[in-house]
């Protein structure tokens, strides 16, 4: 697999990132995050993302409507689940083959507009699916209830086994909510086996965009961003490559899909609506639209804070400040508790028009810039008068770092 | 018959709010292009503040009656809203009026939230693409939805019309026809009348006006206009004011048709975008045109004998996302959308 990656740098990557991945238990537990249920929403989140960012990060072209595809690969993975087998393989296959379908309708009708019009067709479409899945398809989708198991469903190849109680879903025989807990250094480290599960898929869809990202189809994505109008006067035809992206992007929605009712046999309607697309959207651009890694930290980053921003009420809050004199305490909880615990999408809000606003290119490219300024200053100490070195590190840098945002500004 | 032209008259009110706000989107995108998805929040904000003009009017003055005493065996507490405490009926008269007392305060409350919003917010993303556009609003209209969301609670607030108003008229007979075919609410009549008036002097403002000039001669070269020595960005920041109090008071008088919830811009928002496109980016009368079909289509789509047609699936919840759908394929620029509006 490695022998594929053509640069060191790319070999690197994956390699941390896998081993940073696989050691997730033992690197989240001590930020209270080490727990299987939120270990998996990260992973899972992050393969929504990174599927995202091929279409939005390479393209630019803005789907409000990637929730869609989570739904749908949820209700046909759950679907298989309750007719065919509680095995998790059918039905992450089956639902990654319905969510590519279902982004090849989508995609063919909303990508013959762009910009603007591609991002609210694909709004629209999300929002019909949505309103299908919530009244009008209800013998599909089981409307607002949400579809779930059944004591008597049919399972033709399982169901006959345990009857009685509800079954659980397994990859052959090893079930996705098994956990060993370790006892480690005063804390307990969790090893779950659907963290597991997802996190090898992860790693696997993260080595997928990477090939993507390298390859002559990711250039050409690349160049449907920068000025289509010049790609098809060159004599290609765009279209096909961008549906391309929407389709494959699509399925790894529906993968992500697939995987969350893995987790949890479980789907509703809700999961399709607009806050979900937005929300995949708000991760991609957190972490650093077209960068590799910045999708999966910017999945991490939101679900983290959802959970623990969201847990903090207005006790907590009164905890924090208690050590101030008493005027200030109430004053300063007054301040910050609207912004914490049920409240805290608004601080989602805020963040992200902070990053739209400050930092375009994400977390990733704040990173890098804080890291050019390092190197910088050190040059500077070393080599005063050596302008030359400096111009080729910028140089450098604008043509193989994070390039979204100077691609970005650079369209009218 | 009778049931076609129901059917339209329920349209209206539907078809009213979506013209309304998708007016005022185009506007925002005609004069500055920038497709604004806080849009629907301004909506829910004109919302509420009906609920918070209710709720200062009726702001009540408690006081324990000498003589009376409550079942419990307190003595009652008489609750009088100071209004009426200063000018008698006149008080409780505008109480109950108070959706209509909600414009006069609703539009500089809309005025200033639009152009505070375009000129803190918005002007500094005139020259970032599109998408940055959309993201940042899009993150606007969390916040915005979110605040209200903290402050008013996430439940519907309830909001009567005058007492005036409650209640049904029979519309037919004044075309004629027999009595009690043809009963709609008066409120939506009201609506519809409102939302009339609205446009109209929207239009007209734009047609005969010299300010009105200069803002279509805007729209149609920016850049000449300005050549030419009129400050157009100050012209432009006043419309995307103006768009913000039709959208606002669109919000305001669908008060007593829809409570007032958190999220009830956004659900209105995905709908108008849908007729804005449906409508042709960027025609004024386009987006109104087609925000009235699109809610007399829907109306229709609703009648059971469409149901029964259609072997029992409901498609009014979709009716619009299809009718976008089929509109886009044939005439991608909508029905009234110009060549160059949007193209790249």
């Amino acid at each position: 697999m490695l022998r594929t990656l053509r640069t060191n740098n790319d070999r690197t990557l994956m390699i941390l990132f896998t081993i940073i991945v696989l050691a997730g238990p033992l690197i989240l537990a001590p930020v209270g995050a080490g727990y299987p249920d939120l270990m998996q929403r990260f992973v899972i989140y992050g393969i929504f993302a990174i599927g995202f960012n091929i279409l939005f990060g390479l393209t630019g072209y803005l789907s409000f409507g990637h929730a869609a595809f989570l739904g749908v690969g949820s209700y046909s993975a759950l679907w298989m689940m309750k007719l065919l087998s509680i095995n998790i393989l059918p039905a992450i296959i089956f639902s990654v083959v319905v969510s590519g379908l279902f982004a090849l309708l989508i995609g063919f009708i909303s990508l013959r507009r762009s910009g603007i019009y591609f991002s609210i067709l694909t709004l629209a479409f999300a929002q019909m699916s949505y309103n299908l899945a919530y009244s009008v398809l209800t013998p599909i989708t089981n409307g607002e209830t949400g579809l779930q198991l059944d004591l008597d469903d049919p399972r033709i190849l399982d169901g006959a086994t345990e009857a009685g109680r509800l079954a659980s879903p397994s990859l052959f025989g090893l079930e996705m909510g098994d956990t060993a807990v370790v006892p480690f250094l005063g804390m307990e480290l969790q090893f779950n086996v659907g963290f597991y599960i997802s996190a090898l898929i992860l790693i696997g869809m993260f080595y997928l965009s990477l090939r993507i990202f390298r390859s002559p189809f990711g250039m050409i994505l690349r160049a449907v961003k920068s000025n289509q109008t010049r790609l098809n006067y060159t004599g290609f035809n765009s279209r096909p490559y961008t549906l391309t992206a929407f389709v494959i992007s699509g399925m790894y929605a529906g993968l992500a899909g697939a995987l969350l009712v893995c987790m949890d046999p479980l789907a509703g309607a809700e999961r399709m609506q607009w806050t979900a697309s937005g929300e995949v959207v708000l991760m991609t651009i957190m972490g650093g639209a077209g960068t590799l890694i910045g999708p999966v930290l910017g999945a991490g980053i939101i679900k983290y804070f959802e959970n623990i921003f969201s847990r903090i009420n207005e006790s907590v809050v009164q905890g924090w400040f208690s050590a101030l004199p008493e005027g200030l305490a109430d004053f300063l909880v007054a301040v910050v508790s609207p912004f914490l615990g049920s409240g805290w999408h608004i601080s989602l809000g805020l963040i992200f028009m902070l990053v739209v606003i400050f930092l375009p290119g994400g977390l990733v490219e704040g990173a890098t810039r804080i890291l050019n300024l390092f190197k910088r200053l050190s040059q500077a100490r070393k080599a005063p008068a050596d302008r030359a070195d400096t111009d080729s590190t910028d140089e450098k840098r604008s043509s193989e770092g994070p390039s979204s945002s100077s691609v970005n500004t650079r369209e009218s | 018959m009778d049931a076609i032209l129901l059917q339209v008259l329920n349209g209206l009110d539907k078809g009213s709010a979506y013209a309304l706000i998708a007016l005022g989107l185009t506007l925002i995108f005609g004069t500055l292009g920038v497709v604004n998805f806080a849009h629907g929040a301004l909506f829910m904000i004109g919302a509420f503040c009906t609920v918070t003009f209710n709720n200062l009017l009726s702001y009540e003055r408690v006081t324990l009656s000498d003589t009376e005493l409550s079942p419990w065996g307190t003595p009652l507490e008489i609750q009088t809203p100071y209004v009426e405490l200063w000018f008698g009926e006149l008080g409780a008269t505008m109480i109950d009026y108070s959706v209509f007392w909600s414009i006069l305060f609703a539009i500089p409350v809309m005025l200033l939230i639009g152009i505070v919003m375009e000129r803190g917010l918005i002007k500094h993303f005139y020259k970032r693409p599109h998408a940055d556009q959309i993201l940042v609003t899009f993150g606007l209209a969390i916040v915005l939805q979110e605040v209200i969301k903290s402050v008013y609670g996430a439940n519907p607030i309830p909001q009567p019309a005058p007492e005036a108003f409650v209640g049904s008229i029979d519309v037919g007979v004044w075309i004629g026809m027999a009595e009690n075919s043809l009963v709609y609410p008066i409120w939506r009549l009201v609506y519809f009348l409102f939302a009339a008036v609205v446009i109209g002097s929207i239009f007209a403002f734009l047609r005969y006006t010299t300010f009105g000039m200069v803002v279509r001669a805007g729209m149609a070269d920016r850049e000449t206009v300005g050549l030419l020595g009129i400050n157009i960005d100050k012209r432009f920041t006043a419309m995307f004011g103006l768009a913000s109090v039709v959208t606002g008071l669109a919000g305001v008088m669908y008060t007593p048709i829809l409570s007032p919830n958190y999220h009830m811009g956004m659900d209105f928002l995905v709908l108008c975008f849908v007729v804005v496109v449906v409508g042709g980016m960027g025609s004024l009368a386009g987006a109104v045109a087609a925000g009235f079909l699109l809610g007399i289509l829907q109306s229709f789509a609703s009648m059971p004998e469409v149901k029964d047609f259609l072997l029992g699936f409901s498609i009014d919840q979709v009716i619009i996302y299809l009718v976008a759908v089929i509109i886009l394929l044939t005439r991608p620029r909508g029905l009234m959308g110009r060549k160059g509006v949007m193209e790249t």
